[in-house]
């Protein structure tokens, strides 16, 4: 017998909250987490916006050549005396768009496939691995030269009407060029990229299909989609959102391998990962070359981490509860 | 277990087939072949030159003989370095590759693990965000800037190396710590993550409960699982780095492997491309066996299917 | 019992010891950046410069050149004579002419060497140098004749050699002395290793590769170096003052810069453009520059409009200004063009010039309907991945967006896809450059004639054609120059191609190197060459 029941403060049921309401309390009180992606956040409204207020990216001044940082041009300038701040917000634009986009191809596609293959097993399994195995093996190089020529029409049909494309006449995609070959970029990375990712969530399936509480929602009669996308994939992501951190910058550098075979962007626009690359080759003489389009990228990297590791914590329903 | 291996090593063969197969067809369809040169050649000599090489057989033809030849072992002969044959440059190239792969394997293994593993016990504390810092340095550094980076500072400054080539043991240090440093930064990150995974698990709970130490209770228990997506990761990242880093060498100089896989592709080297191409599956598709075959070794609920 | 000070001063004294005596034996090493890894080394089957700088020291032609590579030396040849009419020439051999393995050297072997470079089934790129001015050669090539003795080769005894032309040929001479092409090659060596036109078998190999040259061949390190020793069976080892050269595979310039400062290179390939003008402020005695005889240009599509306009050609060409692009951008002594042809090349120089000027260019273009560039479709310019040529053409599109209006766009593509566009045609304007194999300025004429594999612009004048054989059968160099001189003015006038510089190689050397000057084509005799501590 029990002594006098207390009675809870008002008669309504407690609400409950979904895993990720819980994911996103947690997350908001990670301080570093939120710092890193406030600063994203900042950096990518910086890109986009940026250049609209800062000085061409394009205008060459040849008598100036390539100074550090001044009144004039507060990171310095290139060989070219173009003004590195504006190269670099808006070579921003690319790298961020290049990075995220891709990756979250990537991820989609890699995520499902690989889940789906660990989580049927078998026959199945094999066979969706092996084509894992044979598309990794293939040269990426000739790959990507394959789908420049065969889509270079299609791309350029692409340009055109982007560039008619208007929204109460303001030509938005003017001023960018070569769009076409950007939405192909994405392509090809994606294409290269999910395959990894699909291996390791199909790794982390593979332990998380024995775990009992999948055994229950089988007894419990869900549906194999439901089972694979509500329950194992939510507790799949940690190594996944950690890979994804990691995923963005090798895309962001894949970018500028890609460019040596045509496939970045055209000149005279250029990704973060082009600056660096230009400015290593010439970092003794003119250091801020490399210096500020590396310390804007590291910066960008490390709010990423933050971020990822924060939400990591804050998906693992089992992290130590406050 | 050894029927597994043996069934997966069955299936390379079909894998490896359709691997060589759609190279073979993939190469063939790009702009330019290994004679496009900047100065034209003329017609009679383009056809001679064909003629020796087999290219002027229907491709069906060249596609069977190629494979004829490969059941011997033969990779024929290089389009660019035709003195050299393929399989010559492979055995010439590959063991540079290797011990230049191995040499970094085991520094990233050894920095990533333990930085890592700190990492993900400390969770939280300066230590995790120096280990997670440090690692993060080597995923925003590219080993382009990394390298001659190290180069300027111990080659020419303090004058203690060469700044590239690939001759005595010194050589071999500055392009190792690079490719190192770089693959360390990710194991780092995913074995933080993975083990972060682990140790919020029950058994990791029950094994402190009943009093182990905290290094059995690490290296006993928790690493099993820990490791499970570096593993992962690991098997795809070994071919790669086995089969060396065209920026590395490029960098140093070294006469590996790496810098065929992508300078064949450019000059349109059908056979290089096609045994480099053969070469890379057949790692990858050993790796990903050894890796499969590790993750059930480490998580005992899992079974070979 | 020795105590530790006592070792190591023992130590340092035999280190001493050894230092001096290594210093006293005076080994002269000479160690070179050479650019890629050498496709082969028979000199019959390839076509790179990095190729030609090695073979110049395993081998030496009939004739040969002085330090300054302009004037031209006696080589195997001990003299030669050429007949009044311009057609026969008979080159005297050296008597003591011997390969490096002791094998005679006669005139038997070049008419097998010559017979090997003109078998169809070689395939050797190089043939057209050979079957383009020799009688018979071309017919021999197609298999239109059979039988070797009717092309113009012939050896009445084994010193004597004979060349019997199709044409008289001014520049004959400077081909043999320069290229590659006209050497000799050890058929008794080849045989051992294959059938003698196959092309590429191992004989190349070291210890087994033989030379008539001022070294042999003594280990080939693939992607790493290529050694070569001096060798005492060369007619001229007298004066060969240098013990050994090394030859160094280097891909990436900013890696041979650093190895230039480490002091593991004498001489560099190549410096890269942002470490120039560093080395000409601080360490100037290591820098050389050398004009280099070439031409750069953007070649135009006249089959595709906009570009079939001569007008918008011209425009397109008038408002560049290549003084700043030259100065400013490649900062590398390159010299700005205004003519297709090289100037003081063989004391030719081109009279007709393009004058830049501005407000020509924009009367023309609106005079061809596109006045301030209005209306005028973007036009796609090509070029092949490369930082110096994006560097260029960013320069370009700037000035010809400021100056006229013009918006010309950019497009980069991988190496081959570039040359097969070029090949196809397919491209409005197009980057390139053409660099001279001999000293002549007839190299740069020749590659405009209709139907010339390396015209790819759809370009075509009877009448420059017909100027063009016309001086092929000039004997007078001044009644010749005076034709090309006319061939330059059409050029300017009708510009299937927009010169914009003339090449220069820049590259590090080390002060002690001597003996190794600035030449046109990049070749240096290394008999001339000594290194002095």
């Amino acid at each position: 017998m029990s002594a006098t029941p207390t009675t809870p403060l008002s008669d309504a049921p407690e609400a409950g909250r979904s895993p990720w309401q819980d994911a996103w309390q947690r997350l908001r009180k990670n301080k570093i987490a939120v710092f890193g992606g406030v600063v994203l956040i900042l950096l990518t409204l910086l890109c986009a916006f940026g250049p609209l207020f800062t000085q061409s990216y394009r205008e060459m001044d040849l008598d100036l050549g390539p100074v550090g940082p001044c009144a004039d041009h507060w990171l310095g300038t290139d060989i070219h005396g173009r003004d590195l701040l504006a190269r670099i917000l808006y070579g921003g634009r690319i790298s961020i768009m290049v990075g995220l986009v891709a990756s979250l191809v990537a991820l989609a596609i890699g995520v499902s496939y690989g889940a789906i293959a660990g989580y049927a097993g078998g026959k199945l399994d094999t066979v969706m691995m092996r084509i894992v195995d044979i598309l990794y093996a293939l040269p990426f190089t000739i790959f990507v030269i394959l789908m420049m020529v065969f889509l270079k029409e299609p791309m350029q049909a692409v340009d055109v009407w982007l560039g008619e494309l208007s929204f109460f006449g303001w030509h938005a995609f003017d001023e960018m060029q070569g769009v076409g070959k950007i939405l192909l970029l994405f392509a090809a990375i994606g294409a290269v990229e999910w395959l990894t990712m699909a291996r390791i969530v199909r790794g982390q399936i593979l332990s998380i299909k024995k775990m009992e509480y999948i055994e229950a929602a089988r007894a419990l009669g869900y549906g194999k989609a439901r089972i694979i996308f509500r329950h194992m994939i939510p507790n799949a992501l940690g190594p996944v959102v950690v890979y994804t951190t990691l995923t963005i910058p090798a895309v962001m550098l894949l970018e500028s391998f890609l460019s040596f075979l045509g496939l970045g962007v055209d000149a005279p626009m250029s990704s973060w990962g082009t600056l660096i690359k230009d400015g290593a080759e010439k970092m003794e003489e003119y250091w801020w070359l490399l210096v500020f389009p590396g310390g804007i990228f590291s910066l960008t990297l490390f709010s990423l981490n933050f971020l990822g590791d924060g939400l990591r914590d804050a998906l693992d329903v089992r992290s130590a509860k406050d | 277990m050894f029927r597994f291996i043996a069934r997966r090593l069955l299936e390379t063969i079909p894998v490896l087939l359709i691997i060589v197969s759609a190279t073979f067809f993939m190469i063939r369809f790009v702009p330019g072949g290994p004679f496009t040169a900047e100065k034209a050649v003329t017609p009679e000599i383009l056809r001679n030159l064909e003629a020796h090489y087999g290219l002027n057989q229907p491709l069906h033809r060249q596609y069977f003989d190629y494979l004829g030849k490969l059941a011997h072992g033969d990779l024929g002969p290089s389009f660019k370095y035709p003195n050299r044959t393929v399989n010559e440059i492979i055995a010439d190239k590959l063991p540079v590759s290797l011990e230049l792969g191995l040499l970094s394997l085991g520094i990233a293994l050894a920095l990533g693990l333990t930085a890592g593993i700190i990492a993900s016990i400390w969770k939280n504390t300066w230590l995790d965000y120096t280990a997670s810092s440090l690692a993060m340095i080597g995923i925003c550094v590219p080993t382009f800037v990394l390298g001659p980076l190290l180069v300027l500072f111990f080659a020419i400054h303090l004058g203690r190396f060469n700044a590239s080539g690939w001759y005595d043991w010194q050589d071999r240090v500055l392009p190792a710590l690079t490719l190192g440093c770089v693959y360390a930064a990710y194991i780092a990150r995913l074995t933080r993550g993975g083990m972060l995974e682990v140790l919020n698990q029950d058994y990791i709970r029950t094994a402190r409960a009943k009093g182990a130490s905290e290094l059995r209770v690490i290296f006993k228990h928790a690493l099993r699982g820990g490791l499970l997506p570096v593993v992962s990761f690991l098997g795809p990242a070994i071919a790669g780095i086995l089969t060396g880093s065209f920026v590395i060498e490029t960098i140093f100089q070294i006469p590996g492997l790496g810098r065929e896989f992508v300078t064949s592709a450019f000059n349109r080297d059908y056979t290089l491309v096609l045994g480099t191409v053969l070469l890379y599956a057949t790692l990858i598709v050993t790796l990903n066996l050894v890796v499969d075959v590790v993750q059930v070794w480490l998580n005992p609920k899992l079974k070979f299917e | 019992m020795p105590t530790v000070p006592a070792i190591a001063r023992f130590l340092r004294l035999g280190l001493a010891m050894i230092g001096a005596a290594l210093a006293l034996s005076g080994q002269q090493i000479l160690r070179l950046g050479n650019g890629t890894e050498p496709q082969d080394l028979d000199p019959q089957a390839v076509t790179g410069l990095p190729e030609h700088k090695i073979l110049m020291a395993l081998f030496e032609g009939l004739l040969s050149t002085d330090a300054t590579g302009q004037k031209l030396e006696p080589g195997i040849a001990e003299s030669w004579d050429i007949s009044p009419d311009g057609l026969v020439y008979t080159f005297h051999l050296r008597k003591d002419a011997q390969w490096s393995d002791g094998t005679p050297l006669t005139s038997a072997d070049y008419i097998q060497s010559y017979r090997r470079m003109l078998t169809p089934e070689l395939g050797a790129e190089y043939a057209y140098l050979i079957f383009n001015f020799v009688a018979g050669a071309r017919e021999y090539y197609r298999g239109e004749i059979t039988d070797f003795d009717q092309v113009g080769f012939k050896a009445p005894d084994p010193h004597t050699l004979q060349v019997t032309l199709k044409q008289p040929t001014p520049f004959l001479l400077s081909i043999i002395a320069s290229h590659y092409a006209w050497y000799a090659v050890p058929v008794h060596v080849i045989s051992k290793f294959g059938p003698i036109d196959r092309k590429n078998t191992p004989w190349t190999r070291p210890g087994r590769l033989v030379g008539n040259g001022p070294f042999v061949l003594k280990e080939w390190l693939p992607n790493q170096r290529i050694e070569v020793v001096r060798n005492p069976r060369y007619w001229d080892a007298a004066r060969v003052k240098l013990d050994e050269v090394h030859f160094y595979a280097t891909e990436d310039i900013a890696a041979e810069e650093r190895m230039f400062r480490t002091g593991q290179l004498d001489i560099t390939y190549e410096l890269p453009n942002s470490k120039i003008d560093v080395y000409r402020r601080e360490r100037p005695e290591s820098l050389q520059t050398t004009p280099y005889l070439g031409v750069y240009f953007y070649r135009c599509n006249v089959t595709r409009p906009p570009l079939n306009d001569k007008r918008i050609r011209r425009a397109l060409a008038l408002a560049v200004n290549r003084d700043t692009l030259v100065k400013r951008v490649l900062r590398g002594g390159q010299s700005p063009a205004y003519a297709m042809s090289h100037p003081d090349c063989a004391g030719y120089s081109a009279q007709a010039q393009l004058t830049e000027d501005i407000a020509e260019a924009k009367r023309l273009l609106a005079e061809a309907g596109y006045p301030g560039g209005k209306g005028l479709p973007p036009i796609e310019l090509l070029y092949n991945t490369s930082e110096n040529h994006r560097a260029i053409a960013e320069t370009l599109q700037a000035m010809w967006r400021k100056n006229l209006g013009v918006d010309v766009r950019l497009t980069n593509q991988e190496w081959k896809v570039y040359l097969d566009s070029q090949h196809t045609m397919n491209f409005q304007l197009q980057r390139s450059g053409w660099i001279a194999d001999y000293i002549d300025p007839h190299v740069f004429f020749e590659l405009w004639e209709t139907d010339n594999g390396n015209n790819n612009s759809g370009w075509s004048n009877p009448e420059y054609d017909r100027l063009l054989h016309e001086a092929l059968r000039t004997a007078d160099t001044a009644a010749r120059y005076a034709i090309y001189q006319k061939l330059d003015a059409i050029l300017i006038d009708e510009l299937p191609a927009i010169p914009l510089y003339y090449y220069s190689k820049t590259n590090a050397m080390h002060p002690r190197v001597k003996g190794y000057l600035p030449t046109p084509l990049d070749g240096h005799p290394y008999k001339y060459i000594s290194i002095q501590d």
